[in-house]
């Protein structure tokens, strides 16, 4: 009925390519607010491609078709522009930044984008506040965040600090650009009550995987899977219990005629 | 990959922001150096005979030496028979108040946000400015004085107190230690001078703005700071000179004593017209800084943070001749444009238990160069003297270079030394995770920087740290168009 108000991030028709070889081949993908939709696909599909010209990363080269994020154009915006706009990307494998720690960092980032958007800067006892609840929310121990940015953290460690720059920086939107992979069991749930907590009817969520496992514990409405370049099956949790059974070969045996 | 390219290349461009010659009437010697030009430099300061004669006899020592060469630096031949010698503001000779001071002097300062007003007012650091060589104004000196600290002028110095001079000017680096210590000996204009007498911790941090101010006119400091046993001080130096085509030569002269259980810091920022970007004009600075650590568990320690100069050759050491004694040096140097840095320490072990330890921060931008240069000595008989070494480069774009040359000589079998070198670039993928949480590239880059210089600039007291990370923050402008 209100579709068009609810309406968050529209991807249509998108075609990139790195140093002249297309990733993504015709991309369409819509997110309403309030869902969590999951992308699932064997490795070489495009998942992380996605993710990253979501993002904006300057490698890609986009070759036709459009992101439109909350009725703007994302492609004439640059990265920091996006993030500012209320889009934000966990990393598969998050970068360190010896010497800043994590404090500093998102004292920054808030100080930007709050500036960005024309609020007034917020007050140091408000950020305290703030950092403390969070730290709560995805259990992450305080003398992480006060380290510098990811610099000797565990894979594990860098996973639940995205998740915490994450509920920091409150975005509409969230990329999880395979936020399971290298995560034993308990680390996997922590990131995801992490992120099941953060969920509202006001976000999205574009959860990127591999595998089914990280879907058990953060619930899609929608899961689709990418082969190609493309979309090539949408569907419910359904969906990816049956990738699970079957396995990709399925898929690609099914669109084979889509590997040339 | 080529968009991060182009932002690394604008990022380098950033224009000198402290691009101006302030009009204050100067007292020029022409150019020329000969014994006269000594003799005349000697008279005009009312200098004592005992300090012409040292002056002369650098200068003859000078005249048979050699410029040397071995530094990974290149430049022009330099003239020495071009440069003028001497230049003083001409004022009236005593000054009781600020409103006594050039009013464009004061301005000039303002714009290097050093209103002497505010530091006197604000912060209680005593400031001894030395405007083209003739200090203009020392301040706080009565509050030192009631300690029995002497800070003042190194022309003020010689006269009131020759003694103190005589015994240690050249005591750390003598006129025959380097072709421009010898010439500094020979030419040197003025300068600070520093005496902490015993047991006396030093109130306040005492600090020195230089700035080189008349066209054509070299600089020649030189700075004596002694600190009696069980004394403590910490000294500031900074520096900004105005925009200019042709090259300017510096050479300084800067001597620590340090006696039994007593401690020196000294802090360098030094943002010196760099040269425009196709490496015009541009202060060469070849300095000479060196400490002694006279006594047992006596400390000097130096902190630098260097963004300017077209070419920096300055290696400040630190000899450990008192046993326990701890020399420290710490380097941020950044090169941009065409700039060129040979810089690091020389740490010498004489003393028993003595420790030494280096941390050198290279950030090379533009088509700079920028080498760390260092030499650990541990002399037979130094029994269990430590070092730690560790020198990381960071490059930004592709068209720089950096150098790392450790020496290390070590005739004790009992020495422990460590080195650690390091060279990274600003990743791209360093830069977007900053975009990425809404932080753009200018931004990121002085981020990352600052991080990357961070246990350089933890070793700053407070308002220098504050100010160094604006300094490099202000080079680091114009990287978004």
């Amino acid at each position: 009925m209100n579709n068009e108000v609810d309406e968050m991030l529209e991807i249509k028709d998108l075609k990139v390519s790195v140093e002249g070889k297309q990733i993504l081949k015709g991309l369409n993908l819509t997110v309403n607010k309030g869902e969590v939709h999951a992308i699932m696909g064997p490795n070489g599909s495009g998942k992380s491609t996605l993710a990253s010209v979501i993002a904006g990363k300057e490698d890609y080269t986009v070759d036709g078709g459009s992101i439109t994020f909350n009725g703007k154009d994302m492609l004439e915006l640059s990265a920091d522009e996006r993030a500012k706009e209320g889009m934000f990307l966990a990393f598969q494998y998050p970068v360190e930044i010896p010497g800043v720690s994590t404090i500093n960092f998102l004292k920054t980032a808030i100080a930007e984008i709050r500036q960005y958007r024309g609020l007034p800067p917020m007050e140091a006892k408000d950020f305290l506040k703030m950092l403390k609840e969070k730290q709560k929310v995805v259990e992450i121990e305080a003398n992480l965040t006060g380290r510098s940015v990811n610099e000797g953290f565990s894979g594990g460690e860098k996973k639940r600090n995205e998740i915490f720059q994450m509920a920091m920086l409150e975005p509409s939107l969230a990329i999880l650009d395979e936020t399971d992979s290298g995560l034993d069991i308990d680390a996997l749930r922590i990131v995801a009550t992490g992120v099941n907590k953060l969920r509202t009817k006001e976000n999205a969520f574009v959860v990127i995987t591999h595998y089914q496992r990280l879907l058990e514990y953060i619930v899609p409405d929608f899961v689709h899977v990418l082969y190609q370049g493309r979309i090539v099956k949408s569907g419910t949790r359904e969906l990816a219990l049956e990738l699970e059974g079957k396995g990709y070969d399925w898929i690609k045996k099914e669109f084979a005629e889509l590997a040339v | 990959m080529s968009g991060s390219n182009e932002i690394l290349e604008e990022f380098v461009q950033g224009e000198y922001k402290y691009g101006f010659t302030s009009d204050i009437d100067s007292d020029i010697l022409p150019p020329g150096l000969n014994e006269e030009t000594v003799r005349f430099i000697s008279a005009k300061k009312g200098e004592p005979e005992f300090m012409l004669e040292y002056r002369m006899k650098a200068f003859r020592y000078w005249k048979e030496m050699k410029e040397p060469h071995w530094a990974h630096l290149h430049y022009p031949v330099i003239d020495y028979r071009k440069i003028s010698y001497y230049s003083a503001p001409k004022k009236p000779k005593e000054i009781k108040s600020l409103d006594e001071v050039d009013p464009e002097l004061l301005r000039t300062f303002e714009k290097l946000g050093i209103s002497l007003l505010e530091q006197k007012r604000l912060s209680g650091v005593a400031v001894d400015a030395v405007i083209d060589s003739v200090s203009v104004k020392t301040t706080f000196k009565e509050s030192l004085s009631k300690l029995g600290i002497i800070f003042c002028s190194f022309s003020e110095a010689v006269k009131e107190h020759p003694d103190l001079v005589k015994k240690y000017m050249g005591s750390v680096v003598p006129y025959t230690d380097n072709y421009f210590a010898a010439l500094n000996a020979a030419v040197f204009s003025d300068g600070s001078f520093c005496y902490i007498p015993k047991g006396v911790r030093c109130p306040m941090e005492l600090s020195t703005y230089f700035r080189i101010n008349s066209a054509g006119t070299g600089q020649f400091e030189r700075t004596l700071i002694i600190a009696d046993e069980g004394a403590y001080v910490s000294y500031l130096e900074g520096c900004t000179a105005p925009m200019r085509d042709e090259n300017q030569l510096h050479a300084a002269v800067v001597e620590i004593v340090s006696h039994a259980d007593a401690e020196v810091k000294y802090s360098t920022v030094q943002n010196w017209y760099p040269g425009d970007k196709d490496g015009k004009g541009g202060i060469y600075n070849f300095v000479t800084k060196r400490g002694i650590c006279l006594g047992n568990n006596a400390k000097i320690s130096w902190t630098q943070v260097e963004t300017g100069s077209a070419i920096t050759w300055k290696y400040p050491s630190v000899i450990l001749k008192g046993d326990n004694s701890v020399g420290e040096f710490y380097s941020i140097a950044v090169t941009n444009h065409m700039q060129q840095a040979d810089t690091g320490t020389k740490m010498t072990h004489l003393g028993k238990n003595t420790k030494s330890t280096i941390v050198s921060k290279g950030i090379a931008a533009g088509k700079s160069n920028n080498s760390y240069r260092g030499l650990v000595k541990v002399n037979r008989g130094a029994k269990n003297a430590r070092n730690f070494s560790q020198c990381d480069s960071l490059l930004m774009g592709n068209n720089c270079g950096a150098h790392t040359f450790p020496y290390i000589e070590i005739n004790d079998k009992s020495a422990q030394v460590e080195h650690e070198a390091t060279t990274s670039k600003i990743g791209e993928d360093q830069i977007f995770y900053c975009n990425q949480r809404g932080i753009d590239t200018e931004k990121a880059i002085g981020l990352i920087v600052n991080g990357y210089c961070r246990e350089v600039l933890n070793k700053l007291p407070m308002e220098f740290a504050v100010e160094a990370q604006k300094l490099l923050a202000v080079s680091l402008e114009g990287s978004v168009g």
